[in-house]
């Protein structure tokens, strides 16, 4: 029965991280649209429109198994972060309908929509940094259900997370149009990803260098016991992801950028995992705490089990219709 | 009216699912819509029912969008809002959703883009699945989400334990009393609103004399469609009030104004009910009429509101006229059906001055309709945020209204620029521009060619 919750997290962990993979890459081009030229933000956006619903989705799926999975933790961390959330959401909000606007648009029109869509796409990036940040820092509890913050909403440690979290979007947005254009446009994204990489570097040295003496917890899990050995791979990997990077960069190779990119999220996430695990509260409730019961995870579990893996394929394939580069803007709609 | 957290957050709520309602519920009709013209075009090869999915698809798109992101705002309200709520309700409701998620958006987010982007992408059989698929993802999403309100209204198979609702049966909590003819009850509210949207904009191009074989394809097609799912729907809703008089006789009792129990009690034409002195002022009235509607029986027997306490009670003038403006609202439609109906006989439908006039003025009474239903039953469902079982009161997050206050003017100002001026603006402008020409429209498909030549051996 214990280890319905560990599956929850699970599932949980990797709705996250789809989102942040497949919506990271349009946060990145949205926040690089102003260095572009009008037919190269109408070629990027095009680039972005056909799997745009199904990449959000992924953020809802996020939002509803918390929910269910761990209403305890659900109600209690979303209230504490009340208006950071209505500020994600009214700016994930205008990105959403801009994308449509902009269709509709006459020339002048498109360009005023597409400041408003850079500068909402920095300020989700930057909220979910701040999120972020806060939720390694942890929380204090006074009962149950009442958690609180032990500090600020920004503090040093999570506006370095948050600034993080905008370049390394930027650099999966960069790798992205390399992946999916040509000419200019490529050569423009070679640029902007060479410099990406380096601050996406600096970024998650200063971050994993800072979160262990954050909390005693996270000391602990990276450097004592026998384990630290094993954990000292992640650190590896992400050099090796790093190298494959720029190396790919160097060579001005289409799809392998992309990937490394991909990568280098994965291995900083997995080292969040490692960080903050079992706790969905840090450092105070742990997942089997907060869990709903167990009926309801087993319920829960059939869906997700038939469904997620069908779900998995037809977004590869959705993705795989739309493989391809892109050469001019859509004339659909 | 106090205006602490509880009541801000009740009117954030209501203001971010009342915006919210429409996109999904013009959704649910305009893919609906969208798989029958896109099946007539497969089946008989002719290009105006193409013309005719082009046109509508790029409305389809950009209502389907805004559904999404203010969905995602609803998604987020539970938490934020209301705490106490997800916290004890999370076992059950939180389920639902995930299974909506799971099983309806990723279908409807998932294949949108192939429905809309991928005309030359794929060929015309997976195009049309993927347009199908997207018409099983609404319909599923509407599913799930009745069945999630439902059982606010009317909770089965869950006992609340340490404060916590736990699960004795799952199909009690899905197929809970009300759940039946409640969905039926929205789903054909969407695709009435969104015929009565296609009749309008049809009627605005027959009365400028523009795009006529494409206004008169849709326009009959929908009038005929309201005149066929208007009276189901009046024997539906009438369903549903039965079942409310059944589990929820105080809301009825609000609908019909009903402050003393009594046995053939009065259909109230109108009022203004008085909730402090419990009386109804104004009061005009058909004998025998609300419990001949309410319990289909001359002398039936309604609850009144004074049978509870106040605190009981719901706003009840909210409820009563938005009651009456839903009931007046499907009237217009039926009259408007009886109307077609007429001047289809006497073949003067698409050329009677008046009748397009009215269909234009016509155009959002389906939503008002939905949206006055919604007000009825979400308002009538008060001081009870799960029915006789958690208080509103008690569901409210512990927060400062200084920041409801704030995420409340942050919302009101996002959602009035972005869906009350830029929406209907580029709605507008679709409309405007309207359809293509006939024989400007490229064929779509990438190996269209041979299908069409396929076809054409055929018939020799």
């Amino acid at each position: 029965m214990a280890l319905l919750p560990i599956i929850w997290a699970m599932i949980i962990a990797f709705a996250i991280v789809m989102y942040v993979i497949l919506d990271g890459y349009t946060l990145g081009v949205g926040m690089l649209l102003p260095l572009l030229s009008h037919d190269q933000r109408s070629i990027a956006t095009t680039v972005l429109l056909p799997t745009w619903d199904g990449n959000q989705t992924w953020l809802v799926l996020g939002t509803a198994s918390l929910y269910g999975a761990f209403p305890l933790a659900f109600s209690s961390i979303l209230p504490i972060f009340y208006l950071p959330i209505f500020v994600l959401l009214m700016a994930l909000l205008l990105r959403g309908v801009i994308f449509e606007f902009r269709l509709k648009s006459e020339k002048r029109g498109q360009r005023n929509w597409d400041i408003i869509f850079a500068i909402a796409s920095l300020v989700v990036a930057l909220c979910q940094g701040l999120v972020l940040g806060d939720f390694i820092q942890g929380f204090q509890q006074t009962n149950v259900t009442q958690i609180s913050f032990g500090h600020f909403f920004i503090t040093p440690f999570s506006l370095t997370c948050a600034i993080g979290l905008v370049v390394g979007y930027t650099l999966l947005g960069s790798t992205r149009l390399i992946l999916k254009t040509t000419g200019e446009l490529q050569n423009i994204m070679y640029r902007y990803a060479r410099t990406a990489i380096i601050l996406v570097m600096v970024g998650m040295a200063a971050v994993s260098i800072w979160t262990p003496f954050i909390d005693p917890h996270v000391f602990h899990r990276w450097f004592t016991g026998h384990h630290w050995m094993y954990l000292m791979s992640l650190p590896l990997l992400t050099a090796v992801a790093v190298c494959v990077l720029l190396y790919s960069l160097w060579k001005r190779f289409d799809a392998t950028p992309y990937w490394a990119s991909i990568g280098v999220f994965l291995c900083g996430y997995i080292g969040f995992i490692i960080s903050i695990f079992p706790f969905i509260i840090p450092y105070k409730v742990t997942i089997w705490q907060a869990a709903a019961p167990a009926n309801t995870l087993s319920f829960l579990l059939v869906g997700a089990a038939i469904m997620l893996p069908i779900l998995l394929v037809y977004t590869g394939y959705s993705y795989h219709i739309f493989k391809g580069k892109v050469t001019s803007a859509t004339e659909d709609y | 009216m106090v205006f602490n957290t509880e009541m801000l957050s009740r009117i954030q709520f209501a203001f971010t699912i009342s915006f919210h309602i429409i996109f999904p519920s013009f959704s649910i009709g305009l893919a609906t819509f969208l798989a029958i013209m896109e099946g007539a075009w497969l089946k008989t090869n002719k290009p105006i029912y193409y013309n005719i999915c082009k046109f509508w698809m790029k409305v389809f798109a950009f209502t389907f969008g805004m559904g999404v992101v203010s969905g995602l705002v609803m998604a987020f309200q539970f938490g934020t809002n209301w705490a106490g709520f997800a916290h004890e309700a999370g076992p059950v409701l939180g389920a639902l959703f995930t299974y909506e998620v799971l099983t309806a958006f990723f279908i409807e987010a998932g294949f949108l883009g192939v429905m809309i982007f991928g005309w030359k992408k794929v060929g015309p059989k997976l195009h049309y699945l993927a347009t199908l698929l997207v018409v099983v993802g609404v319909t599923l999403s509407a599913f799930w989400i009745l069945a999630a309100n439902s059982w606010m209204q009317t909770p089965g198979g869950a006992v609340l334990e340490h404060g916590v609702f736990h699960v004795t049966s799952w199909f009690h909590v899905i197929f809970n009393r009300s759940l039946i003819p409640r969905y039926f009850h929205m789903l054909i509210a969407a695709y009435l609103a969104s015929a009565v949207v296609i009749a309008g904009v049809s009627a605005f191009y027959l009365l400028k004399k523009k795009h006529l074989a494409f206004a008169k394809k849709c326009f009959s097609f929908a009038l005929l469609t309201i005149t066929i799912l208007m009276p189901l729907q009046l024997f539906i809703g009438d369903q549903v009030g039965l079942e409310v008089h059944n589990n929820q006789p105080i809301k009825t009792a609000a609908m019909e104004g009903i402050w003393k129990t009594q046995s053939g009690a009065p259909f109230i034409l109108f009022a203004i009910p008085d909730q402090q002195q419990e009386k109804n002022f104004w009061q005009i009235s058909i004998p025998h009429g609300a419990s001949l509607i309410n319990t289909h029986q001359w002398n039936g027997k309604l609850t009144g509101l004074d049978s509870v306490p106040r605190s009981d009670q719901p706003m009840v003038a909210v409820v009563f006229y938005s009651f009456r403006i839903m009931v007046l609202m499907g009237l217009l439609m039926l009259a408007t059906a009886m109307a077609s109906l007429w001047l289809r006989r006497r073949a003067q439908l698409y050329d009677t001055q008046w009748f397009l006039k009215s269909c234009i003025w016509l155009t959002p009474v389906g939503f008002i309709a939905i949206l006055t239903g919604w007000f009825t039953a979400e308002v009538g469902r008060q001081p009870w945020v799960v029915y006789h079982l958690m208080r509103t009161v008690h569901a409210v997050s512990n927060i400062s209204v200084d920041r409801v206050w704030i995420s409340l003017a942050m919302i009101i100002l996002v959602y009035g620029i972005i869906f009350g001026v830029f929406y209907f603006r580029y709605i507008f402008k679709i409309i405007r521009i309207g359809p293509a020409k006939l024989d400007d429209e490229k064929p779509p498909f990438a190996y269209m060619s041979q299908f069409i030549q396929a076809k054409k051996e055929d018939n020799i």
